[in-house]
């Protein structure tokens, strides 16, 4: 039993361990073009085990991007497609991805209304995160109470040690796949968190949200946001952003009920039946998005709607850094 | 000229065009807020002016940016001008609105290439001399060409000197358009081959529309893709609906891409299909003999008629398409 892992190989070789338990579906981190993105594996070498994070977020694995909800067959009978996922492990996520998952927690499972169909994903889920050695230029994940060594969220953490990593035991569900996978814990040994890199400065999201609210008609919104292009990739690049539109289609003699992403920036969001548009602007659209992540949701789920992954950060085709809305509306003036 | 110069005289013109009012707001680009990267910057403020910066790596087309009736000065290096010159062709903006400041450009850098030349570097800073790129952020400054880490609608541009001009600055770069050997060594390949490539473009398609958003001749009040009565194409992530938008983009802008590539450089998935646009210019090309951009003067391909034309059931209203 070793609760440190020593190395590149022995990654390889606990990935290698995971995947030989019987039934589990594994993803992680494996090469798209020149990103990544979280997929399935069914061998270790498909992993990109030494990327810092990937491009793409974990949350289409809980939440796809089209997903049926329900057929209607030609009889008018009705079949749900609530899914029964077989035990799924997440491997390789960031901090930051885990911490979102929380968060998606709350949005659709964290009130008296459960969804069946991310509740079902979810149940079958384990995340095993690997905290992260070197942030990279856009992470801010400290900015918004997370950090590269957080443990909210995942079941096991590997702690970045020297060349290697500490094992960490964070739930049950962490424990259970540690003894499957024949690893043991270090459940009192800790890398000290002074001494590890931050991604981000800490900020004080309560006097933040407060500053946020009072500017909301700040009139600079318009000349900050003016080079914003209104796409998707900002939010469809989010491991927390959860909108989702709801479409019906025929699709070979059935009529099959789909959700499918979409995003708050698109002009079209908002647009009512009558014409009527309560964001008709680019401006209040992007307000809207940084509203709702650093105020609306932690009145709503305590915790706010960006974990600081930077993925936006990178993402934004034309550099509209959320970093910078932060600092010139909720920094200290 | 290096990037430092011309961007002391983008500033300069900026701030005189804005202070004597002969613009009410100048497009071009200043420092992004991570390495490799410029960011579109539109100034109205003279005192603004000093924050416009020229460098290798402004990625985006700002022709984007130019509305109708908006009186703006512009930046554009040629693919911007290409991209402006079909839109006053098609009407969407007036020649009279637009003040061009001309660079000349000798292409853009692509960040995922220099990735892929110096893996694992975590690039802090670049500066640009005489066509070199000296790259921070490992323990030593590694340098590479420009002409090595080119986009490739960079590496293939027909016109690198701006189309239309009011304020050139810069010398003139030498021209050196190579033609469609992209579209030429795809047509070459086994059909499965050429199937299965698209295929994998689109297979990292997640829907997010920032090719269509970066798009300069993207220009639809309402665009296809969101209609939903009637709904032309699926809104998912089903193939064939990923396939259908991309296919129905391409043959919107056959004739009117600017072929500047900033629908591949916006893509957060790297999703690259220019060789459908490409394709299609290259047909427009063999079959009218123009090129969207290149002439202010010739008429769009597309939207003009001859009375030589060869299909000529356009020609005689009364007569039935057999
Ligand atoms: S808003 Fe941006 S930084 Fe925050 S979680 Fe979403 S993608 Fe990451
Ligand atoms: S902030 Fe950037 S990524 Fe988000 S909608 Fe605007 S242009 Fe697109
Ligand atoms: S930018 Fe990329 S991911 Fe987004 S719709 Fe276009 S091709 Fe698809
Ligand atoms: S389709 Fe792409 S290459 Fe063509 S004009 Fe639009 S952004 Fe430029």
């Amino acid at each position: 039993m070793t609760d440190t892992i020593h190395g590149r190989e022995s990654l390889v070789r606990l990935l290698e361990g995971i995947l030989a338990m019987p039934g589990v579906t594994v993803y992680a981190p494996v090469a798209e073009g020149d990103g990544a993105a979280f997929d399935r594996v069914l061998s270790a070498s498909e992993a990109l085990l030494d990327s810092s994070g990937a491009v793409r977020p974990p949350r289409q694995i809980l939440a796809p991007m089209t997903e049926t909800l329900l057929a209607m067959e030609p009889g008018g009978s009705a079949v749900d497609s609530v899914p029964a996922p077989e035990p799924t492990i997440l491997f390789g996520a960031r901090p930051c991805d885990a911490r979102a998952i929380v968060f998606l927690d709350r949005v659709y499972a964290g009130g008296d209304r459960i969804d069946p169909y991310y509740a079902a994903r979810r149940e079958a889920l384990t995340i095993l995160s690997i905290g992260c050695r070197e942030p990279r230029a856009t992470c801010f994940c400290t900015s918004t109470r997370g950090g590269p060594l957080s443990v909210e969220g995942s079941d096991i953490l590997l702690e970045p040690s020297g060349e290697g990593w500490i094992v960490r035991i964070i739930t049950e569900r962490g424990a259970s796949l540690v003894g499957r996978a024949g690893l043991g814990s270090s459940d009192g040994r800790v890398t000290d968190p002074a001494a590890f890199p931050q991604a981000g400065a800490p900020r004080d999201l309560s006097a933040l949200r407060g500053r946020l609210e009072q500017a909301f008609d700040d009139p600079r919104w318009e000349a900050l946001t003016a080079k914003c292009l209104g796409c998707g990739a900002c939010t469809f690049l989010c491991p927390s952003c959860h909108c989702f539109d709801i479409v019906d289609a025929e699709e070979d003699g059935r009529i099959v009920r789909s959700r499918i992403w979409d995003s708050c920036q698109f002009k079209t969001f908002t647009r009512q039946a009558s014409g009527h548009d309560p964001r008709p602007t680019g401006a209040d659209r992007y307000r809207h998005r940084l509203m709702h992540k650093f105020s609306y949701c932690l009145e709503s789920y305590g915790m706010p709607g960006c974990v600081g992954c930077g993925r936006c950060v990178e993402a934004c085709p034309v550099n509209l850094d959320i970093r910078l809305l932060l600092d010139a509306f909720g920094g200290e003036r | 000229m290096s990037g430092a110069g011309l961007s002391a005289r983008i500033a300069e013109a900026a701030s005189r065009l804005l202070s004597e009012g002969s613009a009410e707001v100048v497009i071009g680009f200043e420092q992004g807020s991570i390495p490799m990267r410029a960011t579109p910057c539109l100034v109205t403020d003279p005192s603004d002016a000093g924050r416009l910066v020229w460098n290798a790596f402004c990625a985006n087309n700002l022709a984007r940016y130019l509305e109708p009736g908006r009186k703006a000065a512009i930046v554009a290096r040629g693919c911007d001008s290409r991209a402006i010159v079909e839109l006053i062709k098609e009407r969407r903006l007036k020649r009279s609105d637009i003040v061009v400041i001309g660079v000349p450009c000798t292409g853009m850098a692509d960040p995922r290439a220099i990735a892929r030349r110096f893996p694992g570097l975590r690039v802090t800073a670049v500066d640009e001399s005489d066509g070199m790129l000296v790259i921070h952020g490992g323990p030593e400054p590694v340098s590479v060409p420009l002409d090595e880490v080119l986009h490739a609608s960079c590496r293939l541009c027909a016109r690198r000197n701006p189309v239309i001009c009011d304020i050139p600055l810069g010398d003139p770069v030498a021209e050196r358009d190579p033609g469609f050997p992209d579209v030429e060594a795809f047509a070459s390949l086994p059909a499965e081959e050429r199937r299965s490539r698209v295929e994998a473009e689109m297979a990292k398609c997640i829907r997010c529309y920032a090719c269509r958003s970066a798009c300069p001749l993207c220009t639809c009040a309402s665009c296809f893709a969101d209609s939903s009565q009637p709904q032309w194409v699926g809104r998912g992530a089903h193939p064939e609906d990923v396939t259908a938008f991309h296919v129905m983009r391409a043959m919107h802008l056959a004739g009117r891409c600017a072929e500047c590539g900033a629908c591949a450089r916006a893509c957060p998935t790297g999703v690259d299909l220019s060789i459908l646009n490409r394709r299609l210019a290259s047909d427009v090309s063999e079959l009218f003999g123009c090129r969207a951009g290149l002439d202010e003067n010739a008429p769009q391909p597309l939207a003009a008629s001859s009375m030589e034309d060869s299909q000529d059931f356009m020609l005689d209203p009364g007569r039935k398409r057999e």
